[in-house]
């Protein structure tokens, strides 16, 4: 590899593992002294290597330098301490970092949990686990967020304030709070896969990477016993059905391809039978959680046959999960299915109780509803459709639709 | 928007209106598109089925076996529904799949809330 591409490929597997070593010795409270310490290491690495080459062995370098840099920074704060805060003592335990392959692992999970903690905001959690967990830049953020790079300076900063200043403990919840702590953690990691899945951002590559981290950090999760739950392996599921279907959802100008116009043979097998195994392994303990019902509906749309029990299951399942958790694509998408086991007729009535005027896809929906028995009234619902519809590849999809019709 | 409680109650007794297997599997499908159809317009607050199974205290101090066995209607579950008006509820109620069982009932009763009576 070249210096020039073995620098971001090392920042983005070795950021995350020395932040969170750092960070878990100095305290969340030194956040920033620990991203400081491991961009500083990059920096060196990238003059001394500049100079004198590659050495044999890159992540042991950049450990041991990280490593000395640290104890410099504590023996700052121990001067510090001394000098300034005669009354606190020393900083308490030996001073060595422990960049052992399980002292990584440990402290990457623990600064999941300490990331994703109540106290910040969903929207702050994954911006923070894309910074600390997968090493993104904050020029990645701000466009994975159709943000700028000071806005999420600025919302990444407070969230740390807020940690330092409830002073979260970087390790693993006790047994009682591991439950409750492990939903915001799924919850984030959800977030940053619908991030990159559903994304406006044009950067088709950059949203791959988002699913993949969202995949890495479950993965984490499920290789640890205590995080190995049902409700983990049910939303790794589910990101690994979603993600089956990741070339074949967009043409090569990055607009979305319909499902029922996807080319099949673009599915990625491999993933689909992954998603399987994760979805037997969450069936352990009979809990549904919402990640259950969407990755059972997941799967059932890796089913290229059309039959009436895809579609009756797929009903019941938008049926639970409706009443677990609302929300508009939901109602949409089990109004699509009411039609397909219970018949046009019936789903044009229970559509028109939806009332999401303010969605154009409500109106494609009663558009395509309308196809068989009513063109005038269909063609009526695809204009409007058309005329909410902002972005050009959905416009293009509504016109072809009227002029099939017409 | 205003919650109202939906009470279902059947009739387990009288022997002729008793369904199938089959017809309970029917029903119960029919039942979750029912409830379905409500989530989906974000109208569903919370609900529960009950087990057959119940005991009643009574003011003397005795237990009966219940449901009450002498009601031929006993309560089989209920919803918690947001509606507009009452109007909206008893819409809602009135396509209640039990119904299309005989001696079945709904009843709608609009749910008190703090400083809303």
């Amino acid at each position: 590899m070249e210096t020039g591409e073995l620098i971001p490929h090392l920042f983005r597997t070795e950021y995350r593992k020395i932040v969170s070593v750092l960070c878990k010795r100095f305290g969340i409270a030194y956040l920033d002294t620990a991203e400081d310490v491991t961009s500083d290491t990059f920096l060196t690495a990238v003059q001394v290597w500049g100079l004198q080459g590659i050495p044999a062995n890159p992540s042991a370098w950049l450990y041991q330098v990280a490593r000395n840099k640290a104890l410099n920074q504590l023996q700052r704060q121990k001067t510090y301490a001394q000098k300034v805060l005669p009354a606190v003592s020393a900083q308490e335990g030996s001073a060595e970092i422990d960049l052992s392959p399980q002292n990584i692992i440990d402290s990457q999970l623990e600064m999941m949990f300490a990331i994703c903690h109540p106290s910040i905001s969903a929207e702050a959690q994954v911006g923070l686990a894309l910074r600390i967990l997968c090493g993104f830049g904050l020029d990645e953020i701000a466009s994975a967020f159709l943000s700028n790079k000071e806005t999420i300076n600025k919302r990444l900063s407070r969230a740390k304030e807020k940690l330092r200043n409830e002073q979260v403990c970087i390790s693993m919840p006790h047994a009682g709070a591991l439950k409750e702590r492990l939903d915001t953690v799924l919850m984030t990691i959800y977030l940053l896969f619908n991030e990159g899945y559903y994304s406006q951002s044009q950067n088709q590559i950059l949203r791959k990477e988002l699913c993949w981290e969202a995949m890495r950090l479950c993965t984490m999760l499920i290789e640890h016993e205590p995080t190995n739950q049902p409700v983990a392996n049910a939303l790794m599921a589910l990101m690994c059905f979603h993600a089956s279907r990741f070339d074949a959802r967009l043409d090569q100008h990055g607009e979305i391809v319909l499902y029922e116009d996807q080319d099949t043979t673009l599915w990625n097998t491999d993933l689909i039978s992954k998603g399987g195994y994760f979805l037997h392994a969450a069936m352990k303990g009979g809990l549904l959680s919402r990640y259950h019902l969407e990755a059972a509906i997941a799967y059932w749309n890796t089913q290229k046959e059309d039959s009436t029990q895809k579609w009756e299951e797929i009903l019941q399942y938008y049926n639970q999960l409706l009443m677990m958790a609302y929300s508009p694509i939901a109602a949409l998408n089990r109004t699509y299915a009411l039609s397909k086991v219970r018949g046009a007729a019936l789903a044009i009535k229970e559509g028109e109780k939806l009332r999401l005027t303010d969605m154009h896809i409500y109106f494609a929906l009663l558009g395509k509803l309308y196809e068989a028995s009513d063109k005038k009234t269909a063609l009526m619902h695809y204009q409007t459709a058309y005329n909410k519809a902002r972005n050009v590849g959905d416009k293009n999809a509504l016109l072809k639709k009227m002029e099939r019709l017409s | 928007m205003e919650e109202y409680l939906l009470l279902m109650r059947l009739d387990i007794l009288t022997k002729e209106n008793q369904p199938s297997p089959e017809q309970m599997q029917e029903y119960m499908k029919m039942y979750r598109d029912w409830v379905g159809g409500i989530a989906a317009q974000g109208k569903f607050v919370k609900g529960v089925g009950l087990s057959t199974e119940g005991r009643v205290a009574h003011t003397d101090g005795v237990v009966t076996d219940g449901p009450f066995a002498e009601l031929k209607e006993s309560l089989a579950g209920f919803i918690i529904v947001k509606a507009e008006s009452f109007e909206e509820a008893l819409v809602m109620a009135k396509d209640c799949p039990i119904l299309g069982g005989m001696g079945n009932s709904v009843e709608v009763r609009k749910v008190q809330q703090n400083g809303n009576r």
